[in-house]
């Protein structure tokens, strides 16, 4: 196969943001802005579809974002590439284009193949229609002909472990049924080319590994594949070459590992709550290597700030060098005074009893809303064996803060007494006659 | 760009490219398993759970019908060139409500379409064609119940009734073309989308819904024309009540207006699309 299968071509896109108000002074000019205003309002609408025609710089000016700027990038057929970077870097605005949402403002780009894309789970569902004729519809939606779905019908529905509620109407379906139902169909897509943007972590545990497993399946059958997200576990195991986004660029176009690695070790991330080493400089035991721990909200945003009824999560990304007998990962959220609020433990391998396979993982810890109070927490990680040995030494390594700004309690001057302020359900009864 | 099993499809992206075709047949043509499945959407979630169920069909021109006969044919005494009212006015409304309910099908179906617009890609020209395609399940039993109010009032149809499929052609033109217009600017425009509705319910008032086209003074009658469902509705009532002689020149202008509308349609959707998803 000598064609590529995908070829960018110094991929450009700008976008026309916000407006400046302007002040008046006058009653006249008060007045004359409110019958302007109109014919201003039509300009401003018809502008956000016009640019100039000639070419410009492609730096950000006033009101003018790039999303991206003059990528440029060749894919060959059956490639696995992952596209990672910070939120806003560009990187769904690059698979939206490549999808043929959204056109470019300059550049080209050229695909040989039929493309799919998984932008989102579940486009199109309607509550009124059955599982079996969201199935067509969303199917059809995403580009499979009725006959096509035919064939793989008893797959997908297999697959998505809901066959008994196929005939019941989806507004009767749990979230987690119609996430699951639908990321069946998608994960069933067969084109040349495959996009995906984040969408592997659905549903539960369970389901999010078979769901890795049916995305590793997929690039093994030969397609191309353009893999967008956050975990780079998922993105190490199944990715081979990896591009580097940051705001708009292309920065790093490389094996998988190394461009992870840069990514984790950026040096202006570790004040916004991320923190990543090079192999060299990592916290490490000849078993166990941490790479790096980052907070992250759930709009996928690396935060050190959080709202008290927010939930966030802390990723911790490490490779297992060799296996170790009762790997147990300990997080602690401790007080600026260096007393423990809580302890939690990522402790499977005792549980369980099996030892992970050398390799490099993500454990993500899932913080709930509502239980942290409005205080600054640091947050002190290591990995030990239990009785055994330490393999590396708790530390703080981020800092937390979580803040209230909601106008509840306004009574209740700065935070309330203790570590944790946890949501709690009050009932009065009157005992008396 | 029709694909077969063993091609490999190419898409080229290029802002600068010219050669797009106006429409991409081939593509919809690969995408028709979804015009069927949007269209059987919008029937099975509008009459499924509904005690009337696929009554619902005709219960905007029966209904329509019988306020219309109250108000103007009785109250008003509007002219209906010899036959009964209620037929005169009914038989107005069938095309006049499948015009009318695709366009605002299409303009409604946006704004619960507009995940589907960011989120998938799909051709666009789907949304304002489908209600096109879909509605003429409730105009084919709106037709039934036409017929129906024909026998019972004892009107026979002219020779010119054979020429139904052609206004029913222009009906479809006609609503597919000012569709893509409404469509692609009510995607841009929040205004339009919801002056919308409100706009085609007074584009009733310019076409021969209520009222025989022979009210309109001579000189405009030209100028009334313009507006292709004026010849459809003319057309339906010469050919099947026989209350005038066939409106040759209104089918005429008509034609030419609902073939620009279409073109001009397709033109303005064409080359909006390509913003749809950055400002819906």
């Amino acid at each position: 196969m000598s064609k590529n299968a995908i070829n960018v071509e110094k991929l450009s896109k700008r976008y026309r943001i916000g407006f400046e108000k302007q002040a008046r002074d006058t009653l006249a000019e008060v007045v004359s802005d409110w019958i302007s205003k109109p014919i201003r309002n039509y300009r401003r609408l018809r502008s956000l579809t016009q640019f100039e025609e000639k070419p410009q710089e492609l730096m950000d000016v006033e009101d003018i974002i790039w999303a991206l700027r003059d990528v440029t990038f060749k894919i060959k057929p059956g490639e696995v590439i992952g596209v990672i970077g910070k939120n806003g870097a560009g990187k769904s605005t690059l698979l939206k284009i490549l999808s043929r949402i959204t056109f470019p403002t300059y550049g080209t780009v050229e695909l040989n193949g039929r493309v799919s894309s998984l932008l989102e789970v579940g486009t199109g569902f309607h509550p009124e229609l059955t599982g079996r004729e969201n199935v067509f519809l969303n199917g059809t939606i995403l580009g499979m002909t009725r006959h096509e779905i035919d064939r793989k019908f008893d797959e997908i529905v297999d697959f998505s472990g809901i066959s008994k509620f196929i005939d019941t109407p989806v507004k009767f379906y749990s979230s987690g049924m119609g996430v699951r139902l639908a990321f069946s169909v998608a994960a069933h897509l067969e084109p040349e080319i495959l996009l995906i943007d984040e969408v592997l972590s659905v549903g539960d545990a369970a389901f999010q590994k078979r769901s890795l497993g049916k995305m590793e399946e997929v690039s093994k059958q030969g397609r191309t594949v353009l893999f967008v997200s956050h975990n780079m576990g998922a993105v190490r195991a199944l990715c081979t070459r990896g591009l580097l986004l940051e705001e708009g660029a292309l920065t790093m176009d490389d094996e998988v590992d190394v461009v992870i690695n840069s990514y984790l070790s950026s040096k202006d991330v570790s004040t916004a709550g991320r923190l990543g080493w090079s192999a060299a400089d990592a916290p490490q035991d000849k078993e166990l290597i941490l790479f790096g721990i980052e907070m992250v909200a759930a709009s996928g945003e690396v935060k050190t700030t959080f709202q008290i009824d927010e939930s966030f999560e802390i990723r911790i990304h490490y490779q297992i060098v060799e296996e170790v007998k009762n790997l147990r990962l300990y997080l602690r959220f401790k007080t600026t005074l260096g007393e423990t609020v809580f302890a939690t433990y990522e402790d499977a391998q005792i549980q369980e009893g099996f030892n992970r396979p050398p390799g490099h993982y993500t454990a993500i810890c899932k913080i709930p809303a509502n239980i942290l109070n409005n205080l600054t927490y640091r947050i002190y990680i290591g990995f030990d064996s239990p009785g055994h040995k330490v393999l590396i030494p708790g530390k703080e390594y981020l800092e937390a803060d979580i803040v209230d700004t909601s106008d509840g309690y306004r009574y209740a001057r700065g935070a309330f007494d203790g570590p944790i302020r946890p949501v709690v359900d009050w009932e009065v009864e009157k005992t008396d006659q | 760009m029709a694909k077969k099993e063993q091609e490999i499809q190419q898409i080229l992206i290029d802002p600068q490219d010219q050669k797009r075709k106006l429409i991409n047949w081939p593509e919809l043509w690969q995408y028709r398993d979804l015009f069927f499945f949007l269209v059987w959407r919008d029937i099975k979630t509008r009459y499924a759970q509904s005690i009337l169920g696929i009554g619902w069909a005709v219960i905007q021109p029966v209904f329509s019908m019988i306020v219309f006969t109250i108000v103007f044919g009785n109250l008003a005494n509007v002219n209906s060139e010899g036959v009964p009212y209620a037929i005169f006015s009914y038989t107005a409304l069938v095309p006049w409500t499948f015009f009318s309910t695709s366009l605002t099908s299409a303009s409604g179906s946006l704004i619960s379409s507009k995940n589907l617009i960011t989120k998938v890609y799909f051709p666009r020209l789907i949304i304002p064609i489908s209600p096109v395609l879909g509605k003429m399940i409730d105009f084919g039993i709106s037709f039934l119940i036409l017929l129906g109010l024909m026998v019972w009032y004892g009107v026979k149809p002219t020779i010119w009734a054979l020429m139904v499929p052609v206004f029913i052609l222009l009906m479809m033109l006609t609503s597919a073309g000012v569709g893509m217009w409404l469509t692609a600017l009510s995607i841009q425009y929040r205004d339009v989308r919801y002056g919308s509705n409100f706009f085609i319910q007074l584009l009733m008032y310019a076409s021969p819904v209520i009222y025989a086209s022979s009210s309109i003074p001579e000189k405009y009658q030209i100028l009334y024309a313009l507006n292709p469902m004026v010849g459809v509705i003319e057309g339906f009532r010469a050919s099947l009540l026989g209350t005038r002689p066939m409106p040759w020149e209104f089918l005429g202008v008509g034609a030419l207006m609902a073939v620009a509308f279409f073109l001009s349609g397709a033109l303005y959707f064409r080359s909006m699309e390509r913003y749809f998803a950055d400002v819906a």
